[in-house]
């Protein structure tokens, strides 16, 4: 069975939707962090599908890329939300209210 | 099948290897020292590194002065002399911050060694930014810079501000990368290149018959940088993570973030989709109006002065912008003026910001600031120049910025906007002269002296001499940001 590729850039936008709803209506910091890591994989499918299509490799190359900083990005992410957790007991950003104005 | 390694040419790449390299040093030597480094020893490396850079930068651009424009690593990276005159104001940018955070790191007894390495490996990611001619390198960059000051805004332990500045800035930027390089895969679809070149050579041979895929894919890279840069809708992290972070770091934030950022946004804008001027500069138009107005009427109603510099950051992010809208040679040499102008300013504002702040880095409101000048003169004269600046008046360089970006405007048609881009000068003049203004008055709170530590006193110095000299006498800088935008467009 062959797939259209329209159908993969359809599923890809759609989990780029997702993560990016989910970063603005979700309040756990731990939960808008996997929403974005949902992004960076949409983004991902949509390099390979292009890559697929038009047949060229540096699509292909370009997810290793995203991958390494995806994977860097968790690291310092969760030692920030850590660093935040250690002093408040709580990933809720609601209660990272004491800057306003 | 024969793997084909690209050829590099190392004096282009110069800089950045010697930034990230003197990072890697520096870890290296605080683990086999067992975290004994020297904090002096770690800032003396810190400016022998930026100043090895600068020496580069002057080898590059002879290079570039001989053999023109050149293109290297499978035409990813550029070398030309825009990317060598950013790339120096990023290395002073970063000296001046070392010596600042130097004293900063004494004066509130934390690790100044881990601060001067993450210094370094994003002011490499800046560095990238500003000689990008890849989407890809362009994001690399990005994420070099944004990773390192993330831990830099979360560096203050003793304050829970800094975490949670930290935690704010994180998420957004993380949402904001994943938007570009989201545009960057949907222009990939478009254009069959993530090369700014090839991009640029496909538009300027092909008429696009489904443009949607490009112009949703340049809307999204236009929406990753205005979080960047903290243009409105895109600023509601900038105050607050101004405000959280280290002193220093929110300085060091305010000058290599925007320079290295614009830069790439130019390449983006003017070198690769060039040829749809017409359909990104009402966009732009929009972004601008919105970030000159509402940076500076916040900017009036606040009243920690760190907050106040962010809605003074986000005005100026709309100006540099203007340079950008005109689209022309002129409008970019504009736009580098402006960035080379502000990033020295706005580092030595917010060392002078750091001393006040006093021990604990918490006293940011104006009134900590009522009769500094009568106190202390040369401290509170020094922070006037610095404002001024900011302001736009004359005899400083950020009246000759200003002219040169609504100059830039009117030539390309954009009265308007020039017309809007002045009345919001006028609403941002009105807290800088209050501040200033607060800073001569008679009926400040008997505060104790403020120390000022030599190597900060340098860079308040610095930062001064360079508003002033070249406010009187703006010729030479004039004639490199011209100069620099020659041989651009490679």
């Amino acid at each position: 069975m062959n797939v259209p590729a329209a159908w993969y850039l359809v599923l890809a936008a759609g989990l780029f939707g997702i993560g990016a709803f989910g970063l603005l209506t979700r309040r756990s910091a731990l939960i808008m962090f996997m929403c974005i890591e949902l992004m960076l994989n949409a983004v991902n499918l949509t390099f390979v599908t292009f890559s697929r299509t038009l047949n060229d490799i540096s699509g292909q190359a370009i997810v290793f890329f995203v991958m390494v900083v995806a994977a860097a990005e968790v690291t310092v992410g969760l030692g920030i939300v850590v660093a935040v957790f250690r002093r408040r007991s709580s990933t809720s950003v609601d209660e990272l209210s004491e800057m306003k104005g | 099948m024969k793997l084909v390694i690209p050829s590099i040419h190392y004096l282009a790449i110069l800089p950045v290897l010697i930034f990230f390299g003197a990072a890697l040093a520096l870890v290296l030597a605080s683990a086999l020292a067992r975290g004994k480094v020297p904090l002096g020893v770690a800032t003396l490396t810190v400016i022998a590194a930026a100043a090895a850079s600068i020496v580069a930068n002057y080898f590059q651009w002879r290079c570039v002065a001989k053999a023109g424009a050149s293109v290297t690593i499978a035409h990813a990276v550029v070398l030309d002399d825009f990317s060598v005159v950013a790339s120096g104001v990023i290395a002073l940018s970063v000296i001046m911050t070392a010596l600042v955070a130097h004293d900063w790191a004494i004066r509130e007894r934390v690790s100044g060694v881990e601060f001067h390495i993450l210094a370094l490996a994003s002011a490499s990611g800046a560095l990238l930014m500003t000689q990008a001619n890849d989407l890809i390198v362009i994001f690399l960059g990005l994420e070099i810079l944004s990773i390192g000051l993330y831990v830099l805004v979360a560096f203050d332990r003793h304050r829970s501000t800094s975490s949670e500045a930290a935690l704010k800035y994180f998420l957004l930027g993380g949402f904001a990368s994943a938007i570009f390089i989201y545009g960057a895969a949907l222009v990939y679809g478009a254009t069959g290149s993530t090369n700014l070149s090839t991009i640029s050579y496909f538009l300027g041979t092909n008429v696009l018959l489904h443009p949607g895929l490009l112009y949703a894919g340049g809307a999204l890279l236009l929406v990753g940088f205005a979080f960047k840069i903290a243009a409105v809708p895109f600023h509601l992290w900038s105050p607050d993570v101004y405000q959280g972070a280290p002193t220093p770091v929110t300085g060091l934030m305010a000058s290599i973030v925007k320079v290295g950022a614009f830069a790439a946004l130019i390449r983006v804008l003017i070198s690769a989709l060039g040829t749809q001027l017409d359909t990104w500069r009402p966009i732009l138009w929009i972004l601008i109006v919105l970030t000159t107005l509402v940076g500076a009427s916040l900017a009036v109603v606040q009243r920690n002065v760190k907050r106040m510099l962010a809605y003074s950051s986000i005005n100026h992010a709309g100006f540099i912008l203007l340079g950008v809208w005109a689209g022309t040679i002129r409008g970019t040499a504009a736009t580098l003026f402006y960035v080379i102008t502000y990033a020295p300013i706005v580092v030595a504002t917010f060392a002078i910001v750091t001393l006040i702040g006093g021990v604990g880095d918490e006293h940011h409101s104006i009134e900590r600031y009522q009769g500094l000048a009568r106190r202390q003169p040369w401290l509170g004269a020094a922070l006037a120049v610095l404002l001024l600046s900011q302001l736009g008046a004359p005899l400083t360089t950020g009246f000759y910025a200003k002219f040169a970006v609504l100059a830039s405007v009117v030539d390309a048609g954009g009265g308007a906007l020039a017309l809007i881009a002045l009345i919001s000068a006028a609403i941002a003049a009105f807290f800088y002269l209050r501040w200033a203004m607060a800073l001569y008055s008679d009926d400040g709170p008997e505060a104790d002296r403020i120390v000022v530590p030599r190597a900060t006193a340098v860079v308040i110095g610095f930062g001064v001499a360079v508003t002033l000299v070249f406010g009187i006498w703006p010729g030479p800088l004039v004639t490199l940001a011209q100069h620099a935008t020659v041989l651009f467009t490679p």
